[in-house]
């Protein structure tokens, strides 16, 4: 799928497995320990962190390169 | 609050959507598109999050936690890789003018009618009472908003449901299915759910920016109140060991599977789609999307608990927090935001699930009746999809009213996650694995089906109490065995993980099971080789398809599906591309291909061969057969290929041969000007001395002299173009000797010494005792030497000229430099001075030369292995300087070939 300009296949792909690592069991055991930042708890400040991170992340791999 | 406000309200916005609609469907008309752009179609995507994650999210956070995110974190991962699946289903579903998930599917599979009938059914079955609840949603809103059941509604004429389904059916008819457009997109209804999407999102926001920071102190306030309630303190953390993972799990992968298969999210993603490259930027900003829509959920359940307790229902707490705390404006936005979530879902669903209604059930059987006539059909069509719109919003109408009120419909939306993401093994499968076949794609569907159907459907109609559920706990007639909800006494798991696990199991299992076990039929391997490998072949895609038709037949069929407007421009188009008027095209392959692709646009794939087929005389195709065609397409590709890269290769020698005729015009007339200067001068003394017979002898011997020496310099001038002719040609005599090059640069400085005597000038030499010797031409080096230094002469200033030669040894080659204390060349000149003709200085100043000793010099170098160049900075005098390898390598051959 080399025909156009966009995102590696490989950058996507390893991007999506670390998503679904860190949003599963035994990693998000570590999140719900009932720990605070800020006052919130850690386990939806994490979740949500990590969602927020893969949007980012996911953005700037698109978006380089231009086009 | 009055009924009447909260009507007007709707009415109000259901005009506004009329608008939007309207509006840009006539920039659409204009060529203005609206929805041509990554923000609007992302926006779109948003028709994911219906009045069922609208209302139900604060809900399931009010009871579970952070159980609601599950339904959003799939999409986030599906999002993660949309830009090779999703791009792939895009290309796949524009090349072969597919429009719903169901002709996804038969297409990939033979174009397979049964298989067509068999996805639109399951996608009736799981979609109705998801449409249901939308339905239920918006009443359930308006209840909470005005304090009153439909206690006084008479039937349902009095029931204001009953008329948002009404107007939405028209809203679908109007902007789905105005006119029979092949590419199946509706660009009003488009832009009316990127709308919908803005207004929901806004609404949500609102909401929770007035929980948070009005109701509250900010987020942390509502979290160190709600560590007050030892049972709100809970709702935060997995609550240890018990925490379910696998459900966790399965519902992500739900979710992630549902994003792409649902029909509304095919239809926006899929069929909506105008640029596929705008899938890279939404693809990123739906989940951006989602995130938002869901940074308050958790804030407004814990702020609902805390002020309205457990009396108030979570799912409406969106509503009554805003409407019990003093802002009953805000609760009229909040609903509407509602409203859009759940209209915006009914509408894409309707349109989507008509479409595959009328074109995989409906239009199959009427063809198979033969009840259609011969005429313009395209009215026919578009009324059975209108119909079909009215059909599924009153289905979903029907079983809102008969189980509104049931068990059934608080988890349905997850139900029909599940019963769609039958369709991932055949459809994910198809698009990346060319084995999977009709027959087990089929199998599975069927089997993972059913499988659903018993162990989550039938349990959550029996826990509504319409049938009884005696067979949930104990099994049909007493087999525990086959319990839906502990199937094969698998136990552990909730009903929906339990359920996805058996219906998937059935359905790969079969689905790959089968594929193995039965070879493809020559239709489904061909199919499959243009789905799997869509990338590969753009606008050249192997035409699978011999037999002989009726270019008459073919017309006649393309108007009666097309109409006749649409069927004479597809026609035009073709006999352009051909490159032969209409009336004499030739029915071959590709014509009826494309006729095909343009019906399957209209009625679908699958009805579309049948049609094709009953019009043409087809050879039925062997597996051979296709992998022939592949073949020849392959081969023409690669004619097309070499063809357009001779065509490059012509196209540059040609460009070289022109350059090389103007380099050779430059120098015919460089060479007729240095020609012609002598010769003016040798005619015109000529003429004096002929005409003045009385001249005086001293100016007579000076005109002689002057004749003699130009004559001399013609001479030169002659051999030395000769020279470097046959030098460039290759056809110069070269006599290889062993040569000590200080010898020769001894007897080219002898040779100059009156020379320089004459200049006033100084010349040095600065040798080694001995080099090692070079293989070359001694004559050609003399030749060099001369060259270089009459130069130096010519430049050496009047008085104190200094030239000094310097050669030494390298590790692999001999350096000769030839100084000189002149002015130097300026750096413009230094690229051009080996060039023929190109003398220093300009015409007036220079001193006299032929300009072609310099090339001369290069040439012979080069011929020898070496390299000539200038060092030079302007008023330290000028370097040129030489370089000849020991052991001449690549040059090797060619010096031996010359020695002979």
């Amino acid at each position: 799928m080399s025909e156009r300009r966009g995102p590696r296949a490989q950058s996507l792909i390893a991007l999506c497995v670390a998503g679904v690592v860190l949003f599963n069991f035994p990693l998000l055991a570590v999140w719900g320990q009932g720990a605070t930042v800020f006052g919130l708890p850690l386990l939806p400040v994490a979740l949500f962190g990590i969602w927020a991170a893969l949007i980012a992340i996911l953005a700037w791999v698109s978006e380089r390169g231009g086009g | 609050m009055s009924p009447v406000l909260v009507l007007g309200a709707c009415a109000g916005y259901l005009l506004v959507l009329f608008l939007v609609a309207a509006w840009s469907d006539r920039r659409a008309a204009e060529g203005r598109s609206v929805i041509d752009s990554a923000l609007v179609y992302a926006l779109s995507w948003g028709v994911y999050c219906t009045a069922w994650t609208y209302f139900g999210s604060v809900g399931r956070a009010a009871t579970g936690g952070v159980w609601f995110l599950p339904i959003y974190l799939g999409p986030m991962l599906a999002m993660l890789v949309a830009w090779i699946v999703l791009r792939k289903m895009v290309r796949i579903a524009h090349t072969y003018r597919i429009t719903s998930i169901a002709d996804f599917i038969a297409g990939r599979y033979g174009k397979s009618p049964g298989l067509a009938a068999l996805v639109t059914l399951i996608t009736v079955i799981g979609i109705v009472p998801y449409i249901a609840l939308q339905l239920k949603a918006v009443e359930a809103g308006y209840i909470v908003l005005t304090g009153r059941g439909d206690e006084d509604a008479v039937g349902w004429l009095g029931d204001g449901t009953f008329y948002v389904a009404l107007s939405l059916a028209t809203f679908a008819i109007i902007f789905g299915t105005r006119h029979l457009d092949v590419a199946e997109r509706h660009e009003g209804m488009v832009a009316a759910i990127a709308f919908e999407s803005i207004v929901k999102l806004v609404a949500f926001l609102a909401v929770g920016a007035f929980v948070t920071w009005g109701l509250f102190g900010g987020m942390s306030d509502i979290w160190a109140r709600a560590g007050e309630v030892p049972k709100l303190a809970g709702l935060m953390q997995l609550g240890g060991p018990g925490f379910d993972h696998a459900q966790w799990f399965a519902m992500t992968v739900l979710s992630a599977f549902s994003v792409l298969l649902l029909p509304r999210q095919f239809q926006v993603m899929v069929v909506e789609c105008v640029n596929e490259r705008h899938v890279r930027r939404a693809a990123w900003l739906f989940p951006a999307y989602l995130l938002l829509i869901n940074v308050f959920v958790l804030p407004i359940a814990i702020g609902g608990l805390l002020l309205l307790g457990a009396g108030g229902d979570p799912e409406t707490f969106v509503l009554s927090l805003p409407l019990t705390q003093g802002a009953p404006g805000l609760a009229l936005l909040a609903y509407l935001g509602g409203l859009s979530a759940a209209t915006g879902m009914l509408i894409v669903e309707t349109v989507a699930v008509s479409t595959m209604v009328c074109n995989d059930l409906v239009m199959p059987a009427l063809l198979r009746l033969g009840r259609l006539g011969d005429g313009d059909l395209t009215r026919i069509i578009l009324n059975v999809r209108r119909a079909a719109i009215v059909a599924v919003l009153m289905l979903g109408y029907l079983y809102f009213h008969v189980a509104g009120e049931a068990y059934a419909l608080v988890s349905i939306g997850l139900i029909s996650f599940a019963a769609v993401a039958q369709f991932a093994p055949s459809l994910l499968g198809g698009i990346y694995w060319r084995g999977g076949t009709r027959v087990g794609a089929i199998a599975g569907l069927v089997a993972g089906f059913a499988v659903w159907a018993w162990t989550l459907m039938l349990p959550s109609v029996a826990k509504s109490g319409w049938i009884a559920d005696d067979f949930v706990a104990h099994g049909p007639f007493g087999i525990g065995l086959l319990a839906p909800e502990q199937l094969f006494g698998l136990t552990g798991l909730d009903s929906l993980t339990h359920s996805l696990f058996w219906s998937m199991l059935a359905n790969v299992g079969l689905y790959v099971g089968l594929s193995l076990a039965r070879a493809p039929s020559a239709r489904e391997a061909s199919q499959a080789l243009l789905f799997v490998d869509v990338f590969r072949r753009p606008g050249a895609e192997p035409v699978f398809w011999r037999g002989r038709a009726r270019l008459d037949d073919l017309r006649a069929l393309a108007a009666r599906f097309l109409g006749p407007a649409r069927a004479e421009a597809l026609f035009d188009e073709h006999a352009a591309e051909v490159g032969v008027p209409v009336p004499d095209l030739v029915a071959d392959a590709r014509l009826v291909d494309r006729v095909e692709r343009q019906i399957a646009g209209a009625v679908g794939t699958a009805s579309a061969r049948v049609l094709v087929a009953s019009v043409a005389q087809e050879e039925p195709l062997s597996v051979e057969d296709v992998l022939e065609i592949l073949d020849e397409s392959s081969q023409l590709r690669g004619y097309a290929r070499a063809l357009e890269s001779a065509t490059v290769e012509l196209r540059d020698a040609n460009e070289a041969l022109k350059s090389l005729d103007e380099l050779k015009d430059d120098f015919m007339s460089s060479v007729t000007h240095e020609l012609r200067t002598p010769l003016t001068s040798i005619r015109a003394l000529s003429e004096v001395m002929r005409d003045t017979p009385d001249i005086e002898p001293a100016e007579r011997d000076e005109f002689l002299r002057i004749i003699v020496s130009e004559t001399e310099r013609l001479g030169r001038l002659v051999n030395q173009v000769l020279d470097l002719a046959k030098i460039e040609s290759g056809h110069a005599e070269w006599h290889n000797t062993d040569v000590d090059l200080r010898a020769v640069i001894q007897d080219a400085a002898r040779a100059v010494s009156e020379l320089f005597r004459e200049r006033g000038a100084r010349l040095d030499l600065s040798l080694p005792d001995a080099v090692p010797t070079i293989r070359a031409d001694a004559d050609r080096l003399t030749q060099v030497m001369l060259n270089l230094l009459s130069n130096a002469a010519k430049f050496v200033p009047d008085v104190d000229g200094r030239v000094e030669v310097r050669l030494r040894s390298e590790a692999d080659a001999l350096v000769v430099e030839v100084h000189d204390n002149g002015p130097g060349v300026p750096q413009p000149d230094q690229a051009t001075v080996f060039e023929k003709f190109r003398q220093g200085g300009d015409a007036q100043t220079r001193p006299p030369g032929t300009g072609l000793g310099l090339p001369i010099s290069r040439q012979i170098v080069d011929h020898l292995g070496g390299r000539m160049w200038l060092e030079s900075e302007p008023g330290r005098g000028a370097c040129f300087a030489f370089r000849l390898p020991l052991q001449p390598g690549g040059n090797e051959n060619e010096l031996q070939g010359a020695d002979s």
